[in-house]
């Protein structure tokens, strides 16, 4: 067990957790932020992804050791209040059907965007082709991706 | 025409205008007196007590409608808040909807599954929004001393000729002390503000901004964490466990065994999995250990001479095979699938001496509860459940085997647990979807109708591989539906669209095959089927389904894809229709040919469900099926050798992804029919059309799927 301290969301967390600890759950287990979704355990299908000084990464396989000081963005700090261009685009095209996947979906989208305010089909797909959703809400993501950019 | 009557009783309300801010609150009261049984027998209350929605009107001008029904990610959470309002007439953005736990008595059928939640609901869910804004009426008219003909209402507003008006925040407290009416006309289609739109889901806020939902997401003060070490194949039996050195862990509680099981517990999730990591445990085989090789040998043998039991017979097939002029066989074949929901299993219990507490994702409460019941030996009224929102269940979460064994642990260990699986426990866990090989027959006369039709469905674990009284059975004169069955160790369960998820598909290749050998257009073909079939009709002596709107949709399809119209070079069409959980969907796929690959470009669906209640939920139910259909056709299997499930994560079990979808066009049939289903009909056609694209395109039959082991690299974008 190691104390580690996290910067999250632009706060700071205290954990005490093993090292091997993947950041997904010290984030859902230890520090109550649970938006950021267990779905493979591999880094295949996306559901954890969140932001790792701005560029979109998977928590399941990152061990929380090797976070050290960068800037770690789940989606509960995303925005203040849940109106990122992203998060607006995902409810005005009614994404969700289940709805599990799209914490990692909109993570993804919004690192993509970041960098590539303006990208084009392909570079929507391979930004989000890591990202699965078993409901296939595919056509809706990529479409509220082409919206989000719009309102960026 | 849509003008209907509330049919229940007056005393079937329950009248408290204490809850909820001294608001109106409606439900159904069978509790009440214990009249229940009494009532029932009376023939004219018959559906009275199915009476299952309820909503409160709050003093604060909003009003509080309670979905009875799980959410799966089918949208009935939204839909049905949605077809209250709109006979209250209400402000839907002013409706507050709450998700209620399981109560078996003030609701009936709290399932989500079989894409029944909304033709059972449908007119009860309207009669609670009529009556409610009745009582609201008369306590209006009540309070002006005017008649209640003389009265309107818009949007939550009740007003009357003379310019007076008042919210119903403002009436229901007078309203709650009303005798509910009977006989409440129910509004005209035409009328109608909220139904039809495009309504967004109701959570989407807390899903995008990563509020706690799902069972996944329960955690509570002092609970502990349990992961569960199954036996590694199917056929195998715990022999023997040592638990010291995953005990000896950090943060690990306890190793505890039950049935063939070793559950770890500890305090958190990574822990317990670390733990189950250095658990010792030995199995020995208790039945045959299967292997893929086994169940394609097995099918061969039950094709050819396996004792078959008799599910349909009209005419005689025999006489019209010898007497054909030509006959046409194939032989269909599917693999077991895992469903693969997105949030893997998991449920929270809390067991203790006076009550047991369930909260977690499952698609039926009701059969969750008795059976933990049943496990603990204890009544049913000392178990609730709470059901949270699921992240996905297409038919895994119709067992409850995850929540029993957190029922099981939490007696053992005499504290509050949460159970989860991880992907792995999941996709070698069972309950997958069977694997089934079917073979067709059609004799055709000369002049290639269709005399006989013969079908012998072998399943393994599926229960009846068949679905005899479904099409083309009353179009055809001599028809045999036979069925095999396997019986297995590997578990298996009701998969989106039960045995027609393939059944349906292959049905539809097949009679692609017959139309070609017939010499005839695939689309007209069918048309013909329909127009000359006289439909079996169902143990209720009603049909089991109606040409004519068969017909509609074919039409609809053949229009919107422009089937009959002259095609682009390089552009092949392929047909397919089904009808499953009352509805209809024809669905054209289009395939396109570049620099000599083939791409499935686009997907037309033109799809009957009746009056569509959410525009977008139904669009999101159709389009979401057709990725679910093509994916799990192209990639989708579940291998086994000795027992063991050879694909256990997405890295190997493939899903479809973003860059790997075509384009879909849904049109939806106009007709005003009370609405079906939409969570899986537009699945079952799917790979049918598909295929038969495909088979246009580059001239070979998709039989078996996945279809990616049949395509030798020659598609494109779908591989």
């Amino acid at each position: 067990m190691a104390t580690y301290t996290l910067n999250i969301n632009g706060r700071e967390y205290r954990a005490d957790v093993a090292p091997d600890t993947p950041l997904l759950w010290v984030l859902r287990d230890h520090l109550g932020l649970v938006g950021t979704k267990y779905g493979c355990g591999i880094a295949a299908c996306g559901a954890c992804t969140v932001h790792l000084d701005g560029a979109a990464v998977r928590s399941c396989v990152l061990p929380v050791s090797s976070v050290e000081s960068a800037k770690v963005t789940t989606i509960e700090g995303l925005s203040e209040k849940g109106d990122h261009p992203v998060q607006r685009a995902w409810d005005e095209v009614d994404v969700p059907q289940c709805g599990y996947c799209q914490a990692g979906q909109i993570m993804s989208a919004a690192a993509l965007l970041r960098r590539n305010p303006n990208p084009n089909d392909e570079e929507i797909e391979l930004a989000m082709l890591g990202n699965l959703c078993r409901c296939g809400a595919y056509h809706r993501i990529r479409d509220a991706v082409k919206l989000a950019a719009k309102k960026i | 025409m849509q003008s209907s009557s509330t049919t229940y009783s007056r005393r079937d309300f329950l009248k408290n205008s204490a809850l909820i801010g001294g608001g109106l609150f409606l439900g159904f009261d069978l509790l009440g007196a214990g009249k229940f049984n009494a009532a029932v027998a009376n023939p004219a209350l018959e559906g009275a007590f199915d009476f299952n929605a309820y909503l409160s009107i709050n003093s604060d001008g909003t009003a509080t409608i309670f979905s009875p029904n799980p959410e799966v990610g089918q949208g009935v959470k939204t839909s049905f808040p949605m077809t209250v309002a709109e006979e209250l007439d209400f402000d839907w953005t002013k409706v507050k909807v709450v998700q209620a736990p399981l109560d078996t008595i003030k609701f009936d059928r709290q399932v989500a599954g079989g894409s029944y939640s909304t033709p059972h609901s449908w007119m009860r869910l309207r009669q609670a929004g009529a009556t409610a804004r009745r009582m609201l009426m008369e306590a209006a008219a009540n309070r002006w001393g005017v008649d209640t003909h003389t009265l309107t209402t818009d949007n939550g507003v009740v007003r009357h000729v003379s310019g007076k008006q008042a919210t119903y925040g403002e009436l229901a407290a007078d309203a709650a002390q009303l005798t509910p009416p009977t006989d409440v006309p129910l509004k005209e289609r035409k009328d109608f503000k909220i139904i039809g739109t495009f309504v967004r889901g109701v959570d989407n806020h807390e899903i995008i901004t990563g509020k706690p939902l799902f069972g996944m997401d329960f955690y509570r003060e002092g609970m502990l964490h349990a992961m569960v070490q199954h036996p590694p194949a199917f056929g195998l039996q715990l022999k023997s466990f040592d638990g010291a050195a995953a005990k000896a862990m950090p943060g690990i509680v306890d190793v505890v065994s039950f049935k063939n099981n070793v559950a770890v517990v500890g305090r958190s999730t990574w822990e317990v999995m670390k733990a189950r990591e250095v658990l010792k445990a030995e199995y020995e085989p208790a039945a045959a250990l299967e292997s893929s090789a086994d169940h394609d040998r097995i099918f061969k043998q039950l094709m050819a001479k396996g004792e078959a039991q008799t599910r349909r017979k009209d005419g005689d097939t025999a006489a019209a095979f010898a007497a054909a002029a030509k006959i046409v066989e194939a032989e269909y074949q599917c693999p077991f699938l895992s469903h693969a929901p997105m949030e893997p299993m998991n449920f929270f219990a809390d067991v203790r001496p006076d009550k047991v507490e369930l909260i977690g994702p499952t698609q039926v409460p009701a059969s969750t509860r008795t059976q933990v019941a049943k496990l603990l030996d204890i009544p049913e009224e000392k178990v609730t459940v709470e059901m949270t929102r699921m992240g996905g269940g297409f038919g895994r979460r119709l067992r409850p085997d995850f929540a029993l064994e957190a029922a099981e642990i939490s007696n053992i260990i005499k504290a509050p647990v949460k159970v989860i699986w991880t992907r792995e426990d999941d996709m070698t866990g069972g309950i997958y979807r069977p694997a089934a090989r079917y073979r067709f027959r059609a004799a055709l006369d000369k002049a290639g109708n269709i005399t006989g039709y013969e079908l012998r469905g072998v399943g393994i674990n599926t229960g009846n591989p068949v679905r005899e009284h479904n099409f083309p059975a009353g179009a055809v004169p001599n028809v045999l539906i036979e069925s095999v069955e396997h019986s297995s160790p590997i578990t298996t369960g009701p998969w989106r669209a039960p045995i027609t998820n393939f059944l349906a598909g292959a049905e539809q290749t097949f009679l692609d095959e017959v139309a070609e050998a017939a010499g005839k257009d695939p689309v007209t073909m069918r048309l013909e089927l329909f127009r000359q079939a006289k439909p079996p009709l169902n143990n209720e002596g009603r049909p089991t389904y109606d040409p004519e709107r068969f017909i509609k949709t074919i039409e609809l399809a053949a229009e919107k894809s422009g089937w009959f119209k002259k095609r682009k070079k390089g552009v092949s069409l392929g047909f397919s229709i089904y009808y499953s959980h009352l509805s209809y969907v024809a669905q054209v796929a289009e395939v396109v040919k570049r620099k000599g690959k083939f791409t499935l470009q686009k997907v037309y669906c033109a799809v009957d469900c009746g009056i569509v209640v959410n525009m977008s939920g139904a669009l999101n139910q159709v389009v979401g099926s057709v990725v679910d259909g093509l994916g799990h056709a192209m990639y989708g299997q579940i291998t086994f050798k000795n027992g063991e499930p050879e694909q256990k994560n997405f890295n190997t079990y493939r899903l479809i992804r973003i860059h790997e979808i075509p384009e879909v066009e849904v049109h939806f049939v106009d007709n005003g029919i009370d609405p079906t289903g939409l969570g899986e009909p537009a699945l079952p056609p799917l790979s049918g059309a598909v295929a038969n694209a495909f088979y246009k395109a580059m001239g070979k039959r998709f039989r078996n799927q996945p279809f990616v082991n049949e395509a030798d690299g020659v598609m494109e974008g779908v591989l």
